[in-house]
């Protein structure tokens, strides 16, 4: 299975949104895409995300200000 | 003398049969229409007739987000909208007196927005702007290279451009910017779920 890595800390909305999409789009169907964030707007964000493209948030936590988020994207 | 008498469980077999016809098509039914309805995730049409700095933020923010959120975005630009993307410059040189005299009063260039409320002679506007850079809120030219990269689709009300004398070339260079009516509007807001205006 593909792993990918996002770095999104830093960045404010909507820039976070964007570029996960961006990054999602450039993987394989299926992919396992991790990524972290600082903005806290994220954590809601991720998942209403995640609702509208139809990939599966496979996690998702803050730790101390960064939130994690691991998705898989949708097969196909 | 053989008599002809229907067998019960046959004919329940074959009820059962055409049922489980029945059952297959609907159910074929039910799931192109569940998947076509994720594959259409909606459009967002924005009605874009303030040229403020913070209203253009806001406009923009929505689109690039819903973009990236797999909806089909398109804006369009009126009145004060239209005239707020006009890009830095020297006025295009083939533009009657009044026209001229908008295009002083409407000057171009992205960094000349004013904020709709608490601009204070531009005192409010830098002040916004340093905090923005301070606090990584990406800017209004940031914004609209992301609305770009996300496929946000401008159109702009060619009557506005008409009555204000604004000319193409004056405009952002934004992919695919394109000066459009009202029905072509009208069109694009009827066939997306949400229209907003701004």
């Amino acid at each position: 299975m593909n792993h990918s890595e996002l770095d999104l800390t830093g960045m404010r909305c909507p820039v976070p949104i964007v570029k996960l999409n961006t990054a999602a789009r450039g993987l394989a169907p299926g992919s396992i895409l991790r990524a972290r964030a600082t903005d806290p707007a994220f954590e809601l964000d991720v998942q209403a995300w995640c609702r509208r493209t139809g990939h599966e948030l496979l996690q998702l936590g803050t730790d101390d200000g960064l939130v994690h988020a691991t998705i898989q994207l949708k097969a196909g | 003398m053989a008599t002809i008498t229907p067998d019960p469980e046959a004919a329940l077999h074959r009820e059962l049969a055409a049922l489980r016809a029945r059952l297959d098509t609907l159910e074929r039914h039910v799931s192109l229409q569940t998947n076509s309805r994720q594959a259409d995730a909606g459009g967002l049409s924005l009605l874009v007739f303030s040229g403020e700095l913070d209203r253009l933020m806001a406009a923009f923010t929505l689109a690039s987000g819903a973009a990236a959120c797999g909806m089909r975005v398109t804006m369009f630009f009126t009145f004060w909208g239209a005239a707020g993307l006009k890009k830095d410059g020297a006025q295009a040189s083939d533009k009657t007196l009044i026209e001229r005299m908008f295009g002083w009063m409407l000057p171009g260039g992205l960094h000349r927005r004013r904020l709709s409320r608490l601009d204070m002679a531009g005192i409010g506007r830098s002040l916004m702007s340093r905090e923005m850079r301070l606090k990584q809120i990406p800017d209004l030219p940031a914004l609209i290279a992301m609305a770009a990269e996300s496929g946000v689709e401008i159109n702009v009300c060619d009557m506005s451009m008409h009555l204000m004398g604004i000319r193409a070339e004056e405009l952002i260079d934004y992919p695919g910017i394109r000066a459009c009516g009202v029905a072509h509007f009208v069109d694009l807001a009827a066939r997306s779920r949400t229209t907003l205006f701004i």
